[in-house]
């Protein structure tokens, strides 16, 4: 058989790098096959996605020898439209690439392109919005959609052309945990039933093996270093050598002292052997120390009785009563639009809430403005570029303190002091156009610790983070909550959660619905669903093992974990 | 989240509703180019009864439009006292004759010829406005780039009105999260702070908000050129709306209307103007 795609000697450099992205790339594709190509970020994956699609060498140029055939053509040989028609990419931010004002444009978006008879379009645009359940939303706009459902869209999008290969670059960024099942399930039902090539590019590996694939490609440094099937993948140390995350339940059995072989079918969870590490299981689950207790501090921050909407039709919050206590580090958690983030505008004053009160070191704040409320309470956005305003590190964290005229000694100090805890003193004269995006992040938090505040609010601190970016900033926030600050996380991050918030408050529509540890929340099959979360596989893998104490289980793997690496320190 | 889009466009089922954007644009520009040509207050009345006609039957409600509706009131009112001001001989150079009503000095006299000028002229707006309204809010957002299209834009400015309307209210989204975000670190943009200040404060706000929508511009480009925009002349529409028999005759009645107020000028009036004083 003819492979569909087929990198032979291929390497790739960008006009404005210094160095190749990608390095002697050989690697078949075959017609029918789903492959998952994982490695950190810019380790070369969506420089390969591009080649795949046609971007390069169309819109982004570089140098190219070797060959990449897509069809039988190479990229000379074949423009980006005829690429596209054997090509559909679904790329990672699905909003900005809902281009139509309603879903039954958006999708016919490509046939438009080919002057399609208005009749025949909308008849295929009926059938293909079928196949991804969108059939009945072709006339919602894209503010009415979930996240789910405008990736859905972006499928269908593609769909409409026949393509050969639906290449996914990186679906499950922008997707809670749910969500993300759902649209792996999905991929794998298009795979099935209309026998398409599948390529997913992810660093969320656990997630994406939630279903069958037949080879996992791990790329590093613009190599290709791994090419093998997924039971002989997670047998392996390849992904944790290089940084990337595995699956907890591989890494649980790991740490358990079993070693791992293909035959074990360790691939998925539902495949594993579950006999072969009962045994070692249940003895590491005995001979763990039991978990340390903290002090709780006192409360810091307290809500009560808190609604708060913005037109009289719906009410975004209701009756959120929530205690938050000095030095913890919390996650809020919970569906899109359930209303987290609208709970930390109305902490920071950006909006005022209609009943309630929110409490600071027990003073009701409802009179201070945000200008006082940010001396306490700092927050951090998502996206670090929609923070930055100034070209220059120094002058971007000092720029809440030039605002209320603190004497330029004294900023001097302060702002050397933050980016000294941030790790970015070094780099203080640096423009902020030099920066990566994880440093570009602790620039915005610097600039926020500057003015001492006691509590920050971050939203989603690890959004579009490989592992090893997730673990630096993570670790950093703390180090930074052992210095006293109090860290509160709006996320939907179950790993986040997990590792790092010991406690974590669920809202769902609007409502408090968990207030608890992360474990037993992860362990809740109830509570997982109604918040979109799922149940965490260590759970999973403790109940299939009959270990006497499955919640007990996930709390010991992580207080392992954590042990391992302060030693790694 | 709040939701900001441009304009709230509601769905209705009446005739004026269910032509095609591509209709109304033509219809709205014949009617308008009959209106700009003719200074005719008999043809002007007339077209302005139709466009009063035709926004009662689409079913605007007043409060869809009151805001605009004072603006535009305001804006007769002031252009109406500016031009007599500037201009009070205007109306008497036009029509060749003076009838004085009062004088209030030597120069500000008013005359009848000059009072018919400026009455004509606001029944221009008057006439032409509620017709732009019924253009816009009956139809189909989705609608408006293929109409253009269809009347000889070409697809990519076409489109360009599309997009627009697609990621504007994101924009404001983005607006308004990075202000609150700057407002956080003491960013003080309110009537207590000088202009100066207030102005040099609103560049933090766009900084971040133009680079970060050149990050979007990046993924929408791609995931255009990714499905195929720009590979042929010319491209067809999801959203176009067939021409139905209601269509032509709508467009029939307005190109007669048109050629109405033409031939009212050149075969009655000898001229754009409506001349009563001779």
């Amino acid at each position: 058989m003819e492979p569909i795609i087929s990198f032979h000697d291929f390497t790739f450099q960008y006009f404005s790098q210094k160095e190749p992205t990608l390095y002697d790339i050989d690697l078949d594709i075959f017609p029918g096959e789903k492959v998952l190509i994982v490695g950190p970020s810019g380790c070369g994956k969506s420089t390969m996605a591009h080649c795949i699609n046609g971007l390069i060498p169309y819109s982004y140029k570089g140098t190219i020898t070797g060959t990449i055939k897509v069809a039988g053509k190479t990229s000379e040989e074949s423009s980006l439209f005829e690429r596209s028609k054997h090509v559909g990419t679904i790329l990672q931010d699905s909003d900005g690439q809902f281009v139509g004002l309603t879903v039954g444009e958006d999708i016919a978006f490509s046939l438009e392109n080919d002057r399609m008879d208005q009749v025949q379009m909308k008849e295929i645009v009926q059938q293909v919005s079928d196949m991804v359940s969108m059939g009945t939303h072709l006339s919602s706009s894209p503010f009415d959609l979930s996240g789910g459902q405008k990736q859905r869209t972006a499928l269908a999008g593609v769909m409409v052309d026949d393509v050969d290969v639906l290449l996914f670059d990186e679906p499950l960024a922008n997707l809670d945990p749910l969500t993300g099942k759902t649209a792996i399930d999905l991929i794998d039902r298009i795979h099935k039933d209309y026998n398409k090539t599948i390529v997913i590019i992810e660093h969320r590996i656990e997630d994406v093996l939630y279903r069958y694939v037949d080879r996992i490609i791990v790329i590093d440094d613009g190599h290709i270093v791994s090419d093998s099937s997924p039971d002989e993948l997670i047998a392996s140390d390849t992904l944790r050598a290089l940084g990337n995350r595995e699956p907890l339940y591989a890494t649980a059995v790991k740490y358990a002292g079993v070693k791992l072989t293909p035959e074990m079918h360790p691939g998925y969870l539902d495949t594993l052997d579950i006999d072969a590490v009962k045994e070692p299981l249940i003895r590491w689950h005995k001979a763990q120390p039991p978990h340390p207790v903290k002090e709780p501090g006192e409360v810091i921050l307290s809500v009560k009785d808190l609604d708060f909407q913005y037109t009289k039709k719906r009410k975004i919050l209701k009756n959120i009563n929530f205690d938050i206590r000095r030095g913890e580090m919390v996650s809020i958690v919970g569906t899109n639009g359930a209303g987290k983030s609208t709970l930390a505008k109305v902490i920071c004053g950006f909006v005022t809430e209609d009943k309630g009160q929110i409490l600071f070191d027990g003073q009701d704040i409802h009179d201070w403005t945000i200008k006082e409320r940010s001396l306490k309470i700092g927050y951090v956005m998502q996206n670090p570029n929609q923070m930055i305003s100034k070209s220059m590190i120094y002058d971007e964290v000092a720029l809440g303190l030039r605002i209320r005229k603190v004497p330029e000694e004294e900023i001097q100090s302060k702002v050397a002091k933050a980016l000294g805890i941030c790790g970015l003193y070094p780099m203080r004269n640096w423009p902020i156009s030099a920066l990566s995006f994880g440093q570009k992040k602790r620039v915005t938090i610097a600039s926020m610790l500057v003015m001492d505040p006691e509590i920050l609010i971050l939203d989603e601190p690890t959004a579009g983070q490989d592992y090893h970016h997730y673990t630096d900033i993570m670790e950093f926030l703390r180090e930074l909550n052992e210095l006293g600050v109090t860290i509160i996380m709006i996320t939907h991050d179950m790993h986040l959660m997990l590792e790092y918030t010991p406690h974590a408050i669920v809202i769902s529509d609007g409502q408090k619905i968990g207030d608890d540890t992360a474990v037993n929340i992860l362990t809740d099959a109830d509570m997982a669903e109604r918040a979109n979360l799922k149940l965490t596989s260590l759970y999973e893998l403790a109940t299939r093992a009959g270990l006497e104490d499955p919640q007990g289980f996930v709390q010991q793997f992580i207080d392992h974990e954590e042990k391992e690496r302060h030693d790694e320190k | 989240m709040m939701k900001s889009k441009l304009f709230d466009y509601i769905e209705r089922d009446n005739f004026v509703f269910n032509l095609s954007g591509v209709t109304k644009l033509i219809c709205f520009l014949l009617l308008s180019f009959g209106v700009m040509f003719s200074f005719d207050a008999r043809v002007i009345i007339a077209i302005m009864i139709i466009s009063f006609i035709v926004l009662h039957v689409s079913e605007i409600k007043f409060r869809q439009v009151r805001i605009m509706m004072y603006y535009i009131a305001g804006f007769l009112v002031i252009n109406f006292f500016l031009t007599f001001l500037f201009s009070p001989h205007y109306g008497e150079s036009i029509y060749g004759t003076s009838h004085v009503l009062f004088r209030i000095t030597d120069h500000y006299t008013v005359t009848l010829e000059q009072l018919l000028y400026q009455f004509t002229k606001m029944l221009k707006y008057a006439a032409v406005i509620p017709l732009g309204m019924m253009f816009i809010f009956t139809t189909n957002p989705s609608e408006f780039a293929a109409s253009l299209n269809r009347i000889g834009v070409g697809y990519k400015a076409a489109f360009a009105v599309s997009l627009t309307l697609r990621y504007f209210p994101d924009m404001i989204r983005d607006y308004n999260d990075i202000s609150l975000a700057q407002q956080a670190r003491g960013l003080d943009l309110s009537r207590k702070e000088k202009l100066r200040t207030r102005l040099k404060n609103m560049m933090n706000i766009f900084v971040p908000l133009i680079f970060s929508s050149l990050d979007r511009v990046e993924v929408v480009s791609n995931a255009m050129d990714l499905r195929g925009f720009g590979k042929k002349k010319k491209r067809t529409w999801y959203a176009a709306k067939p021409l139905s028999r209601n269509d032509y005759l709508s467009l029939a009645f307005c190109i007669l209307v048109f050629l109405g107020s033409i031939a009212m000028s050149v075969f009655v009036n000898h001229g754009r103007f409506w001349n009563p004083f001779i």
